[in-house]
């Protein structure tokens, strides 16, 4: 094993003997365009709701509730997609994200939730992730589209003005707080904090 | 044997001629009653109905749009002093089933001091004998049985009822 390594490691080390430095730098760089490239798409291929729902636990569950939801189908018909909402849209967080979804392909080759009581015994865990990451990034995804700033609290109901204007304003709760299970059912929430 | 023989007699003189013609009567009848079944599948051949005769497969004119929910948070007077109050507040898409119930989250006696919403009244805690339990009572979960949202509309029909207080001042006069 270590004399392998060591091959190899002799090899990267030992200057080239038939390819010009010329052919080295920019076949390098073709090839670096090409799998950043190459990578990024299949990223974003990932990073559809076709893709989400190419499963049938995504499309059966919870696409079915979102479509009931004012973040499907609404009168101004701007819509949110699985990863507008599930998967952050700065480069590196996504990453990260992906990254950890991975665990999400071992739940799929095992079937983790592959059948409709698998799901719902899982909601409220899955769900608790949810809430979790987005307490914790102060629903950053919320407010890639909802911006505090221009909110006209003018326009929102008495009570829904008051609670914006007084605990969101000052950072002591965030979207998700109060927010929970609009675009999904909610799970179980008797043992929920905030939920008698 | 002569039971018999007066049987046999019998069918060749009234049965046998008219056979035929009784088979020929009943397959007649058969076609009439299945006639009469599709005739019940088609709706405008039946008694009025509510849909005035329209296809199911049809819309009898387009449906009003829907109304938006009245959302100001203002209470309204309640018609009699036991009257659910009707609620002030839109309540589209509440979840309100064995799993969560979107009004207690702020309803419930516990979730008071941080919602400032009015506590649910102490009978939705009563079993049906009058005795109170710690939680709402299973009888009073699904909020919506008694309560309501309102919509600014004109009524459809007109409202005849009488609050007992105007009943009372009439009665003086």
């Amino acid at each position: 094993m270590k004399k392998l390594l060591l091959h190899y490691w002799k090899l990267t080390n030992k200057p080239s003997v038939h390819f010009s430095i010329g052919f080295l730098t920019l076949g390098g760089f073709l090839a670096g365009i090409l799998f950043w490239g190459g990578f990024n798409t299949a990223l974003e291929a990932t990073n559809t709701e076709a893709f989400c729902i190419s499963c049938h636990e995504m499309e059966n569950n919870v696409y079915q509730e979102l479509q009931t939801t004012i973040h499907f189908s609404n009168r101004s018909g701007v819509r949110a997609t699985c990863p507008d909402c599930h998967v952050p849209h700065e480069w590196t967080d996504k990453i990260a994200r992906k990254t950890q979804a991975s665990k999400e392909v071992w739940g799929k080759i095992f079937g983790t939730i592959s059948t409709r009581e698998k799901f719902e015994d899982k909601r409220l865990e899955l769900a608790q992730h949810e809430w979790a990451r987005l307490k914790a990034n102060d629903s950053l995804e919320c407010r890639n589209c909802h911006n505090f700033d221009y909110m006209d609290f003018t326009r929102q109901s008495p009570r829904a003005s008051v609670q914006h204007s007084t605990a969101l304003a000052s950072g002591e709760k965030t979207c998700i707080d109060c927010h929970k299970g609009i675009a999904h059912q909610l799970p179980d929430m008797s043992e929920v904090e905030g939920w008698q | 044997m002569t039971i018999n023989i007066k049987t046999r007699a019998c069918y060749k003189v009234f049965i046998s001629p008219v056979l035929p013609a009784f088979i020929l009567l009943s397959l007649l009848s058969m076609t009439v009653a299945f006639v009469e079944a599709a005739d019940l599948v088609d709706d405008t051949k039946q008694i009025a109905t509510l849909r005035k005769g329209t296809q199911l497969s049809t819309e009898a004119e387009e449906p009003e749009p829907l109304l938006n929910e009245s959302n100001k948070d203002k209470k309204r007077e309640r018609g009699y002093p036991m009257q659910p109050p009707t609620i002030p507040h839109a309540i589209d898409k509440y979840q309100v089933d064995t799993r969560a119930n979107q009004c207690l989250a702020c309803h419930a006696r516990t979730r008071i001091p941080e919602s400032q919403a009015p506590m649910i009244s102490v009978t939705h805690f009563m079993d049906r004998d009058g005795n109170f339990l710690a939680d709402v009572s299973p009888r009073r979960y699904f909020c919506t049985q008694c309560h309501v949202t309102q919509v600014d509309a004109t009524p459809l029909v007109e409202n005849t009822f009488i609050p007992i207080d105007q009943l009372l001042k009439k009665e003086k006069k």
